[in-house]
């Protein structure tokens, strides 16, 4: 007869962790990966017990994210694991302030004091510990490694810290740019933080005594001193428990100590591996139903293939093709009759111009003397690298790249759909020129890597993972939204016990559901058009291609290089463009490339408030590469002679406000927060403050700093870039000694006509309140927000004079100086269309198209806008604003409810659009904006109506505008091919 | 002030999206589809319109194509909601157990600042290309789409007034039962007993209006169900309006509750009537506008509180189930927290009740909405740490509902709150 102990068994989302614990010490620990085979590891660690155990009885319990299903299945109670942790410091660390646990995939805090409050990472937090992992992939080291690199770091830059895979994309051209992997790291870990930091507590601060738990935390120190030195802890207040990875499971053994029974380990294993799996997955189509469809469907797509030629043996001019995309690097060499040469496709291992150096050294070592580069073209995120650094002829944006190569394959092609490493680029051609571009945003991308990182993780290279699927028996439903949510999915489905194959199957299907769901948005396969080419190295993968077709219910045509289609393209288009010249290729010679070095650099501009970070990039022939710039200033590009942009003009107007003279002694320093709709009502505010006789304090100019000082007041992650940036503008506005913040409510805004209702949106008329609730400084002395209604002068007058009646102002007095309160924001819209007039004359005088960048009066704040308005001058538009255009035109006929002023003057610049010939318009989407989703189609509606192309832009706390950029050159690119096409009408 | 435009009103809509409206001269030629929202309440309503001539049909699909209809023909940023409701709708039409000549759709609409006064316009774009011959009708109290309304006369009105009382009453009589139920299911035939009852009385002349008498037998019915004596930890559900409610959209969260061993608290449909009633007083209240609906939601919400303060007076008489809140302790709530101009969604109703519940000793509360919801922003986590500070041993978890957000997260997340729960 043997003893009873107390057994925890935590399965995570990655691992299994054991631990026996006797009298509430622990005597046994053990802390395993169970790479998705969760029933089995978990027999394995029983099996482990026994050994050691074999007479032992154990009271069971089991805790964890994926321990839920299994306990439900074989009858073991289940404990919270959050519980668990909370059970467990309770007994050894009584004297513990908060908790933070990062696991494989959820992040937790547990504050103690003051009321126990849990917090988990809600459903759009992405994972720590899997992001980590990911991250150090995409730098091509170990977790561990990355922890050393990160102890020698330098510097951080900023990394969106939301979810990961939109620091994956702040990442990638931090990699791209030769950035430094010490400070990449570093700043991987400082985005976890901030992640935890802003995710979860959500308003409470973090402060006395710390813990920290879970795998990420027991194993990377650097972690753990970024959190120390975020929160500002002492040593002695941040605390690593002794076998902290395990720590879950042990409080998980000590509430099995209060259960009755116990029982042998073969008893508990013989009810785990009884357990019946209960049915709730969701089953979708199989992809092939017998090997013969799969030989038919390989056959078919066998068919688009490039013919190849011997690059040793070949004589004559070649064109040499580079795709430098965001997470791998495609080459490719060709023929004049388009005979492949040469092909490459790597992952980039975040040195793509190392990758691509040495590819050209392969094909000059491989090439006979007689064969002869006569021209290259390059395109993708590493553009501008490679061409600067190896002196390609020609840089490309990616749409047009894969305009060329598609059109090559099938010339009547009407849709394009390339799903990247990170992108989903999908595009409708009419009349031979790019029409519409759909490109995922920034939550859903990641798609070809997702599939990859999954593949890994359930420890399977990609390719045998896709093979899995190809006969899947019953392939998973795991939804379409962002990869985040399908983590969560898998999650599930194997709790449910789907087979590996299921899973491969599944995921498969939802990638494809996310483009056509989510970036293509098609309602209708006929909206797509009859000829469909599919490109992009993920639909190589024929169990993401099969999925496509049977979505679509037709055919699709994949070429061959499917992965190099950009490539390809680039090389079609160098030998266009060198058609009948004999110029000589400006490409580095083999000679150049031998000596071929670069050394890389990380500074700050000083150019403007902006600061970005740039990295220098000096080449051995001394030349300089300067990116990270988000204007030309950066890149010392002198841009004086340009036409003035709407959005620099009225942002200057409404922060020169606070320059109004003041007449008298102060009254008090009256605080006006520069966000939302201070943007657009600052002109009615500062005059009628002024002019009572307060001085005006303005918040600072917003930077990623404001929205960092506000960031421990947010409590909804999930609101709007704008909102978010209003919490740092508070603390800004207490910094600067104001006596009182001014904020009112406002349910309604100005009513300008033509229009349903004037509302504010929700988030506009009542983020005061939020404000207030979240903020423990603000206070009703010092932050006053009344209900106001702009629309009716004798409310404005009471409730202004109720709200400041502690300085002794009058309704009567209000109401003697609302004339000029009203008159300063009449003064300002007059300003502001007269102004867009002036740079409409100027441009077409210059012969500029113009660009209406329409979205919200706060969009002009440059920490929102990230600078937008000045890469659209840079590619030689002029900029006017929607508000500037809005008040010529009447409403158009709308499908929508029109009821909120700002999204009203949207409607009405689309229409003004339409009735001028050089003029587009690029719609800013701030991430998270409900209100969008219900705009955005009407504008697209408006404009296509009239054969006028949509743009629109999301944009987030993200600074990387690469994406921004590839819309706004192919918009450039489809504009001028439009010409193009209208000139050869003519003549 | 600014500069106006000459338009006059606005335009019913484009040429770009093909529409039908419904011809009220033929109305027993159509089968009206009904959303499921609230089940208990709907069915009374449908009994009310069914003596009006009209035929419906309550849609309880909830398989996965619905979600898939939803996220092929709305906006997927568009909240849950809209994407469920449109979704049920077309997957019910596609099903061809409807035919589409002789098919409507039934939508509520608010009509407040938030997008969800959309949802009527989502619909008939998602319905424009495949079946535009199918009407869509708003069920409004705001003067909305005059044109394809469906008839809210005030008998009607009334009608329906009596319906939301009676409903709520179930819904709190069901749920203060159930847990607590001895003999299984005694309290689901009890329940259905008094829907079919109650559905007969609204086709008689005035035998739905003796509240009195009704409340009673209701109460007296309940009370004598063989109930167990232990004490559950009771939850208060609170939140956007149809995720609230909706098995649908909630996952089946009150049984779900109930399954863990809790009492669900879920306030009333009456509390969000006369929140948008009380909307009107105080717009009146805070910006000085007058308009001709101020008198008339004066009057109305008199009406219902009368009503509200008559049922609460005779559950109380009986002693033996909690009452719903006093709407005008709820508002006095609302004043401790937040303000009540915040008027969008379900503004700052969900504050208040959130309130109420803590203060009446429902301290575990699950705040229900749909992921990225932009009035919850304010005043549900928004205002959550105030009532934390007022009612420290509150315990407070918001859950989000979205296509993507998966049963088990969120089960984990209400249990991790249970296994906080206060008696």
């Amino acid at each position: 007869m043997g003893n009873i102990y107390d057994l925890g068994i935590d399965v995570g989302s990655t691992t299994v962790k054991t631990v026996i614990v006797s009298d509430g010490e622990f005597v046994y620990n053990r802390y395993e990966r169970h790479f998705s085979r969760v029933r089995e590891t978990v027999a394995e660690q029983l099996k482990l017990i026994r050994k050691s155990y074999p007479d032992d009885k154990f009271r069971i319990a089991i805790t964890g994210s994926a321990g839920l299903g299994i306990a439900e299945a074989c009858g073991i109670p289940f404990v919270q694991e959050v519980f668990s942790a909370f059970v467990a410091v309770n007994k050894t660390y009584p004297d513990a302030d908060v908790v933070i646990e990062l696991g494989g995939e959820d992040a937790k805090i547990i504050f103690l004091t003051d009321g126990v409050e849990q917090r988990m990472n809600g459903s759009c937090a992405g994972g720590t510990g899997a992001f980590i992992d990911q991250m150090a992939g995409l730098l091509g080291v170990t977790p561990d490694d990355m922890n050393d690199l990160a102890l020698k770091a330098e510097k951080t830059y900023p990394i969106a810290s939301r979810c990961g895979v939109f620091a994956k994309s702040d990442i990638q051209p931090l990699l791209n740019q030769g950035a430094k992997k010490e400070d990449i790291s570093a700043s991987i870990f400082q985005a976890v933080v901030d992640q935890t930091v802003s995710g979860l507590a959500q308003g409470r601060k973090i402060e006395g005594k710390v813990l920290f738990l879970g795998g990420p935390l027991t194993y990377l120190s650097a972690l753990r001193e970024t959190f120390k030195k975020t929160l500002s802890l002492a040593d002695d207040k941040a605390v690593l428990p002794e076998r902290s990875s395990c720590y879950i499971a042990y409080g998980a053994a000590l509430h099995a100590h209060d259960l009755s029974d116990g029982m042998t380990i073969d008893e508990a294993l013989d009810k785990i591996t009884h357990a019946k799996t209960n049915d709730n997955i969701v089953v979708g189509r199989r992809l092939f139903e017998s090997q013969e469809d799969y030989a038919e469907f390989i056959g078919r797509h066998k068919k688009s293939d490039l013919k190849y030629e011997d690059i040793v043996t070949y004589e004559g001019d070649a064109y040499l093709g580079i795709d430098a995309g965001s997470t791998t690097t495609k080459l490719v060499l060709i023929t004049p009759e388009g005979r492949l040469l040469y092909q490459h496709y790597c992952s980039n291992q975040g040195q793509p111009l190392d990758i691509i150096a040495s590819k050209l050294k392969d094909i000059y070592r491989l090439a006979g003397k007689k064969l002869n580069i006569r021209a290259s073209a390059v395109t993708g995120y590493g553009e501008e690298l490679i061409k600067a650094g190896l002196g390609v002829d020609y840089g490309i944006v990616e749409t047009v790249a894969h305009y060329k190569a598609a059109a090559y394959f099938c010339p009547d092609v009407d849709f394009i759909i390339d799903i990247g490493g990170q992108d989903i680029k999908c595009f409708k051609i009419k009349n031979n020129a790019i029409d519409s571009i759909m490109l995922n945003e920034a939550c859903s991308s990641g798609c070809g890597s997702f599939i990859q990182t999954f593949a890994g993780a359930m420890g399977y290279d990609i390719a045998n993972f896709a093979q899995l699927g190809l006969f899947a028996k019953a392939p998973v439903e795991l939804g379409s939204r962002c990869t985040v949510f399908m983590n969560s999915s898998v999650k599930q489905a194997q709790k449910d016990g789907a087979t590996v194959e299921d899973i491969s199957a599944g995921l498969s299907a939802s990638i494809i559901k996310n483009a056509v769901y989510k970036v293509i948005r098609a309602k209708s396969i006929d909206e797509l058009g009859q000829n469909i080419v599919v490109q992009g190295g993920t639909f190589l993968n024929d169990a993401v291609l099969r999925s496509f077709e049977q979505e679509l219910g037709r055919n699709v045509i994949r070429p061959a290089i499917a992965g190099l289609m950009g490539a390809l393209g680039c090389a079609l288009f160098a030998k266009e463009k060198t058609a009948g010249s004999t110029g000589k290729s400006a490409l580095i010679s083999k000679e150049e490339l031998e000596e071929f070095t670069y050394s890389s650099r990380a500074l700050q501009c000083g150019g403007c408030g902006a600061h970005c970070n740039l990295t220098v990039i000096r080449f051995n022939d001394g030349h300089r590469f300067i990116s990270g710039n988000r204007c030309e200033k950066g890149a010392g590009i002198d841009v004086s002679g340009r036409t003035e942009n709407m959005i620099e003009y009225k942002y200057n107007y409404i922060k020169g406000l606070a320059d109004i003279k003041l007449r008298m002694k102060p009254i008090a320093k009256v605080g006006l927060p520069l966000c939302l709709s201070y943007y657009d009502l600052m002109p009615f505010f500062a005059q009628l403050f002024t002019d009572l006789g307060f001085e005006l304090v303005f918040s600072e100019e917003s930077t990623r700093d404001t929205y960092y000082k506000g960031q421990q007041t947010i409590p909804s992650d999930t609101v709007c870039y704008p909102a978010k940036l209003a919490h740092g503008h508070i603390e800004s506005l207490l910094e600067r000694g104001a006596d009182f913040i001014f904020y009112p409510c406002m349910s309604y805004n100005i009513d300008e006509g033509g229009s349903d209702n004037h509302y504010n949106c929700p988030v506009v008329a009542y983020y005061p309140e939020l404000l207030k609730a979240n903020n423990d400084k603000l206070t009703e002395k010092n932050f006053i927000s009344p209900y106001i209604d702009l629309n009716n002068k004798g409310h404005v007058a009471k409730a202004m004079a109720r709200a400041l009646k502690d300085y002794g102002i009058t309704a009567k007095q209000v109401m003697a100086l609302l004339n000029r309160a009203y008159s300063a924001q009449i003064d300002f819209r007059r300003d502001v269309k007269g102004k867009a007039q002036e740079i409409i004359r100027e441009a077409r005088r210059k012969g500029q198209k113009i660009i209406v960048l329409a979205g919200r009066p706060y969009h002009i704040d440059p920490e929102i806008n990230h600078g937008i308005h000045k890469l659209i001058a840079s590619l030689g538009f002029a900029v006017i604003t929607e508000d500037s255009v809005a008040g010529l035109v009447d409403t158009p006929a709308l499908d929508v409810l029109n009821q909120w002023t700002y999204h009203s003057r949207l409607y009405r610049a689309a229409k003004y659009v339409c009735s001028q010939e050089d003029m587009q318009l690029v719609q800013l989407v701030s991430f998270g904006c409900g209100i969008d989703a219900v705009t955005t189609d009407e504008v697209r509606a408006i404009l296509e109506e009239e054969g006028k192309l949509y743009t629109q832009l999301k944009i987030d706390e993200i600074t990387n505008l690469g994406a921004a950029k590839i819309r706004l050159r192919s918009l450039a690119a489809a504009l001028e091919e439009k010409d193009a096409q209208r000139s050869a009408k003519r003549a | 002030m600014s500069e106006t435009n000459t338009c006059s009103t606005p335009h019913s809509g484009s040429d770009r999206v093909n529409k039908s409206y419904f011809d009220k001269s033929r109305k027993s030629d159509y089968l009206v589809l009904v959303p499921d929202m609230l089940p208990i309440h709907f069915k009374l309503i449908m009994a009310i319109y069914e003596q009006y001539g009209y035929r419906m049909e309550l849609l309880q699909t909830s398989t996965r194509s619905v979600i898939d209809e939803g996220l092929k023909n709305v906006h997927n940023d568009t909240c849950y909601p809209a994407l469920l409701v449109i979704g049920q709708f077309l997957d019910a039409l596609k099903s061809g157990k409807y035919d589409p000549e002789h098919t409507a759709l039934l939508i509520s609409q608010t009509g407040g600042g938030c997008r969800a006064s959309n949802y009527i316009h989502l619909l008939r774009k998602a319905l424009s290309s495949t079946f535009p011959q199918v009407p869509v009708l708003s069920l409004n109290f705001s003067g909305l789409e005059k044109d394809a309304s469906i008839e809210v006369s005030p008998t009607i009105a009334l009608k329906l007034i009596y319906a939301v009382l009676y409903g709520d009453m179930l819904m709190l009589l069901y749920n203060q039962c159930k847990p607590y139920e001895i003999t299984e299911n005694s309290t689901d035939e009890l329940l259905a007993r008094w829907q079919h009852r109650l559905g007969k009385m609204f086709h008689t002349k005035r035998d739905y209006m003796s509240t009195v008498k009704i409340y009673r037998a209701m109460l007296k019915d309940f009370a004598a169900l063989p109930r167990t004596k232990e004490k559950k930890p009771k939850v208060g559900i609170v939140g956007e309006i149809y995720v609230k409610y909706s098995p649908l959209a909630n996952n089946h969260l009150n049984e779900f509750l109930l399954s863990e061993g809790c009492e669900p608290n879920v306030p009333g449909l009456l509390d969000f009537v006369m929140y948008c009633a009380s909307d009107a007083i105080n717009d009146k209240k805070l910006y000085d506008t007058k308009t001709s609906k101020t008198l008339l939601y004066g009057i109305g919400y008199d009406v219902l509180y009368k009503f509200q303060k008559q049922q609460i007076k005779i559950i109380n008489e009986q002693g033996v189930f909690q009452p719903p809140h006093d709407f005008e302790h709820l508002r006095a709530c609302a004043d401790k927290y937040i303000h009540q101009g915040v008027k969008m969604g379900e503004g700052w109703l969900i504050t208040a009740e959130m309130a109420a519940l803590a203060e009446t000793g429902t301290k575990n509360i699950i705040c229900t909405q749909p992921f990225g919801c932009l009035p919850n922003h304010i005043v549900a986590k928004g205002s959550a740490r105030v009532i934390k500070q007022a009612y420290p041993d509150a315990n407070i978890v918001a859950i989000d509902y979205d296509p993507g957000a998966t049963k088990v997260n969120q089960e984990n997340r209400i249990k991790l709150m249970l296994a906080n729960a206060v008696l």
